[in-house]
């Protein structure tokens, strides 16, 4: 059924509907609303909710119900992410699953409360050490924040990684219709936790439980680093999401996701009222990133306009997917100074012209 | 049929609230809506406006950067807005604290003074409802007894008493959007 909810209170209830039965988080504006909806409705539903001392403790809280098998969460902004980096590396490591929200808002540093899409190196480079990586969506409506919340968990589970979901403080705090899909089941597909968890005492072939990610042997090391890496690969191959849109014939293809790609709706709807062919490309997973997608999208294109509330971080990407083959404008607010889909037409229109 | 609406007021006056309470109302009528707030870290003072959007379709972006129509509750909100409402678009004002006079020719103004019509009342804090039926009186974006709905939804039990104040002070606002 349709209702009328507010974005971090939807995305908390589609967690809920798709098993989440732990959450730890510590709070910051603007995903104050997670904890607080946790808080109750957990309980509620049978699970736990604990507001840690700190975001390091949070991520450990998870670190350990994801070690358990158990389908875990936390949430915040940017910089409560940032000091939980050192956590989701050893999740990594040991390879447990567990989601982790970032409501996106202004920085570097304290910032701004506003929206941003800043993080984006954040959350797709990671600031942990290692060679491990963060699959991560990037919903744009809130409806697909809550289809991609649910389907996070299965991510998780399906290759034991932790799993990045991101959006800005837009999607966060605006209210919109959405229809959360109700008790989902795991994809039947997901290996039963039993054979990897850890739940005290010997299995029942008398073999240890043990989850650990410290090798004594350089040569055990770099071995599970291979095989870490063929998992990353068969997530590349197998989960990347994209939103491909009028891209055949465009003059300029605008690539944006979050809320900057409901602003670019707008203008691509200008671009029909004037006469401008422009298609977008929008990716839902921004790691693993559509690179393949976007360069078969963008090939009628004139120009390709990378469109971000950051400055030139998506835009890496972009560039890795096109290879020098089609010229590239930008055009980004910041800090919760929101786009403008009139300013971002006049820079396809520039970008159209100066590539002819 | 698309309705694009700010309000805009200083933390507390109640902007936010009756953008919600719109986006309810649009909801109950099976229309598709977002509400976009914006507010800092204040509880009290502060900027704090919402982008209310109601539309049949689908809805592309939840910002506004041209409304249709603005409902402006304080001074700072007045100078924010009133550059940016459409050209043959509509301003409500609130006139029991804004002192800024209308600039414009090519837009509409209703002047509300919404705080001196809330203690008429014999409460200051329906100000706000006012002006959202000063609204709605203009807009017929929905019918007012969907914004009665919306509200009660909103309040959620143990406020249903409220419901016949709020209602009063909403048709006040009606009838200054009517003359």
């Amino acid at each position: 059924m349709k209702k009328l909810m507010k974005g971090n209170e939807a995305i908390a209830e589609a967690a809920i509907q798709a098993g989440c039965k732990c959450y730890f988080g510590y709070p910051i504006t603007p995903q104050n609303e997670v904890p607080e909806y946790m808080s109750w409705r957990l309980r509620e539903m049978g699970g736990v909710f604990k507001q840690a001392e700190s975001e390091v403790a949070s991520v450990n809280m998870v670190y350990g119900a994801g070690a358990a098998g158990v389908r875990a969460m936390t949430s915040s902004s940017g910089l409560g992410i940032a000091l939980m980096q050192e956590g989701i590396t050893n999740l990594a490591s040991t390879q447990v699953p567990a989601v982790f929200l970032n409501v996106m808002r202004g920085g570097p540093g304290l910032g701004t409360i506003q929206a941003s899409q800043a993080d984006y190196n954040q959350m797709t480079r990671g600031g942990g050490n290692g060679d491990y990586y963060l699959p991560t969506y990037a919903p744009s409506t809130l409806q697909e924040a809550c289809d991609l919340i649910q389907k996070a968990f299965d991510t998780a589970f399906k290759y034991r990684t932790p799993v990045g979901v991101m959006v800005d403080a837009t999607i966060g705090n605006m209210m919109e219709s959405v229809d959360i899909k109700e008790n989902v089941q795991p994809d039947p597909s997901i290996p039963d936790v039993n054979e990897w968890c850890i739940r005290g005492g010997r299995r029942e072939d008398g073999s240890v439980h043990r989850i650990k990610g410290l090798f004594n042997v350089p040569e055990e090391c770099e071995a599970f680093n291979e095989e870490l890496a063929k998992k990353y690969d068969k997530i590349r191959e197998n989960e990347v999401m994209v939103d491909i849109k009028d891209c055949e014939g465009a003059d300029v293809v605008i690539v944006a996701y979050g809320t900057t790609a409901r602003i670019a709706k707008q203008t691509m709807k200008l671009g029909k009222e004037n006469g401008l062919k422009i298609g977008m490309v929008r990716p839902q997973t921004v790691w693993p990133f559509p690179y393949d997608e976007l360069r078969e999208a963008c090939r009628d294109a004139k120009g390709v306009l990378c469109a971000e509330m950051a400055i030139d971080q998506l835009l890496q990407d972009v560039k890795l997917a096109l290879e020098g083959t089609k010229p590239i404008a930008t055009y980004h607010r910041l800090s919760g100074v929101m786009p403008s889909a009139n300013d971002m037409y006049d820079a396809c229109v520039k970008l159209a012209k100066e590539a002819k | 049929m698309l309705k694009e609406v700010i309000f805009s007021g200083f933390g507390g006056q109640g902007a936010l609230l009756i953008g919600q309470v719109l986006a309810m109302a649009g909801v109950i009528e099976d229309l598709n809506a977002t509400y976009r707030p914006t507010y800092g870290f204040e509880k009290r003072g502060g900027v704090a406006f919402c982008d209310v959007i109601l539309s049949d379709e689908e809805i592309g972006t939840p910002v506004i950067e041209n409304p249709e129509v603005a409902v402006i509750m304080d001074e700072a909100s007045f100078k924010r807005f009133e550059p940016l409402v459409k050209k043959g678009g509509a301003m409500f004002y609130n006139t029991s604290l804004i002192s800024s006079k209308p600039t414009r020719d090519d837009i509409e103004y209703f002047e509300v003074p919404c705080n001196d019509m809330a203690k008429e009342l014999g409460n200051d804090k329906v100000a706000n409802m006012i002006l959202l039926g000063a609204y709605v009186g203009y807009s017929k974006a929905v019918a007012m007894d969907s914004v009665e709905a919306g509200l009660k939804a909103k309040l959620g039990h143990g406020k249903e008493k409220t419901i016949p104040l709020n209602r009063k002070a909403l048709e006040m606002g009606a009838a200054i959007a009517a003359k």
